[in-house]
């Protein structure tokens, strides 16, 4: 009896937690529907309307803002799947002197982001003269510790019978990683794709640091310039921009649900 | 051929080790050389100060109050979010109705822009028609708080956002774990008669040592990097009282431009992480048990 009561009990807090977690989204889309005289008052049958998103859209530059966090997430993402697959491959299957060493220093960078590291980061962007653009945000990330490690641990448990195979067959070690590595670690690929893209997709600091134009901000900076100075406290309008923000990565994770978890797992283990 | 060989894996390492060096390596040592020297204001050029900037630090109480906020910050966002992670994974891991939708609901705030949520939360604090104030006032009749905006809650109330994010992401972790525990070593825990809280203990919690580690040392990091919530909402206020080191980094460097004391404090934050690195070798040597 006393274990009926308990399980009662364990699925009621199960529960007010998934709720109090879900709220502030909720909120967010209770507000972004309404009109705004029912951003804080609760009623069943307040009238629905969309004005809120079109207000928002008009009010700043966000399509230039999404076609900057695209560019940005883009670029970087095919920047760090090839860099991150030679470095990878090398330190999966070669030896030579000095690279475990040399792996450890790849590895540093897990501890020290680039994220602590704004001001020197700023001063080697002026001295390249690549203040305030896209590149410049994503340069710092393109090389990952994270992805190349992710990599050289899938790239080893691949059999070397495959490769032998492939180089009795003619092909060269180009080649070799193309046709018999990267497919095979295709899984890997979609995991670290997924974890990269919405870590750049929501970035903020050194984003916010090194862009100063509507030409150059993502998202999350041009949601914080446009939340903060045009619009005061209007929750409705506010609502609606930061779900519009959040949108694509949102519908994205509902969809491919599975797909989401089972990735930031396997790029968590191992 | 095997010189041919090593050549080529310099080649394939090269692009990515320069990037590395160029934005990983080099600023960690330029941040300590810079640290050393003044700020160049104008014509005036950088001149080395030795200690100067340090010492300036340590005569700086908002520095110190950085400081210590960012010891509560990560002292109180560590523990609560790696435990309630842990029990969120849990509950979906086993036979709780509506599995799926808890799933989803804890770990939707991952994939949520930190800057996006800010906005959400700020509206939850807003005094008297904020969320959290309807709550509490038609639960327990409480008048209107200034959460964010009084120097005795506005830090709890960023660790509370802090917890709110991360937590269903490290959920995600204790799930993996979770699955790949055999059955069978809970089937014998059964058969001995062992109580659910005893084979926990026993059992659960020994097996998951390893994605504790790697759990607690993400916590560590956040727990000085995950700031951007409150560059938003509080900028560091009211009266510094949510200032954290990173914050601090960031008001220094980029809105007072006193570059060589942002240096010298972004020092203090390697250490920081230097010391969790440590922490983490320490601990991986000695008490977690791995398969």
């Amino acid at each position: 009896m006393s274990g009926r009561i308990g399980s009662i009990v364990e699925h009621a807090a199960a529960w007010l937690l998934g709720l109090v977690w879900v709220a502030p989204l909720l909120y967010a889309v209770w507000a972004a529907i309404h009109p705004q005289g029912y951003s804080t008052r609760f009623e069943l049958f307040a009238p629905l309307t969309l004005e809120n998103f079109a207000a928002a859209w008009d009010a700043a530059p966000f399509a230039r803002y999404f076609l900057n966090t695209f560019i940005l997430v883009t670029m970087v993402l095919v920047a760090q799947f090839v860099l991150c697959t030679l470095a990878a491959f090398v330190f999966a299957r070669s030896e030579f002197r000095g690279s475990g060493l040399l792996f450890g220093l790849v590895l540093l960078q897990l501890m020290i982001m680039p994220d602590v590291l704004l001001v020197e980061n700023y001063r080697s962007m002026r001295a390249l003269g690549l203040v305030d653009t896209i590149l410049a945000i994503g340069l710092p990330y393109m090389a990952s510790a994270f992805g190349i490690f992710l990599l050289r641990q899938t790239f080893k448990q691949i059999p070397r019978e495959l490769e032998e195979a492939a180089r009795v067959e003619g092909c060269g070690t180009m080649a070799i990683l193309l046709r018999v590595y990267v497919p095979l670690a295709k899984p890997t690929y979609l995991a670290y794709g997924l974890t990269s893209v919405s870590y750049h997709w929501n970035n903020f600091l050194w984003p916010l640091v090194i862009t100063n134009t509507v030409e150059t901000r993502p998202l999350t900076v041009g949601l914080s310039v446009f939340a903060s100075t045009d619009q005061g406290i209007d929750w409705a309008i506010i609502s609606a921009a930061t779900l519009m923000t959040s949108a694509p990565l949102l519908l994205g994770f509902l969809m491919f649900q599975r797909q989401f978890v089972q990735s930031f797992m396997r790029a968590g283990i191992r | 051929m095997r010189g041919r060989t090593t050549i080529h894996a310099w080649l394939m390492l090269s692009p990515a080790l320069l990037l590395l060096v160029a934005f990983t390596h080099y600023p960690a040592i330029a941040t300590i050389w810079h640290s050393l020297f003044s700020t160049p204001r104008g014509s005036r050029p950088a001149r080395f100060v030795g200690a100067e900037n340090y010492l300036a630090l340590a005569e700086d109480p908002i520095f110190w109050q950085a400081l210590v906020n960012n010891l509560v910050y990560a002292l109180a966002t560590i523990p609560l979010s790696i435990g309630l992670a842990l029990m969120m994974a849990i509950w979906v891991n086993g036979k709780i109705h509506g599995r799926t939708a808890l799933r989803i609901a804890f770990f939707t705030p991952t994939v949520l822009p930190m800057i996006a949520v800010a906005n959400l939360w700020l509206f939850f604090y807003t005094p008297d028609y904020g969320l959290l104030d309807q709550v509490l006032r038609a639960l327990f009749g409480w008048g209107p708080t200034n959460w964010i905006g009084t120097t005795e809650t506005a830090l709890g109330a960023m660790i509370v956002v802090a917890v709110w994010k991360e937590a269903g992401f490290f959920m995600i972790f204790y799930l993996a774990a979770l699955q790949a525990i055999p059955p069978n070593l809970y089937e014998a825990a059964a058969i001995e008669g062992a109580s659910r809280a005893r084979i926990f203990w026993r059992v659960t919690l020994p097996l998951l040592g390893p994605t504790t580690l790697f759990v607690l040392v993400n916590a560590v990091i956040n727990g000085f990097r995950l700031v951007d919530h409150i560059i938003v909402m509080t900028k560091g206020g009211p009266d510094n009282a949510t200032a954290l080191l990173l914050t601090y980094v960031y008001e220094l460097g980029f809105r007072f431009w006193d570059t060589a004391t942002a240096s010298a404090l972004t020092v203090v934050l390697l250490v920081m992480l230097a010391l969790t690195a440590a922490m983490q070798f320490a601990l991986g040597e000695k008490r977690v048990h791995y398969r």
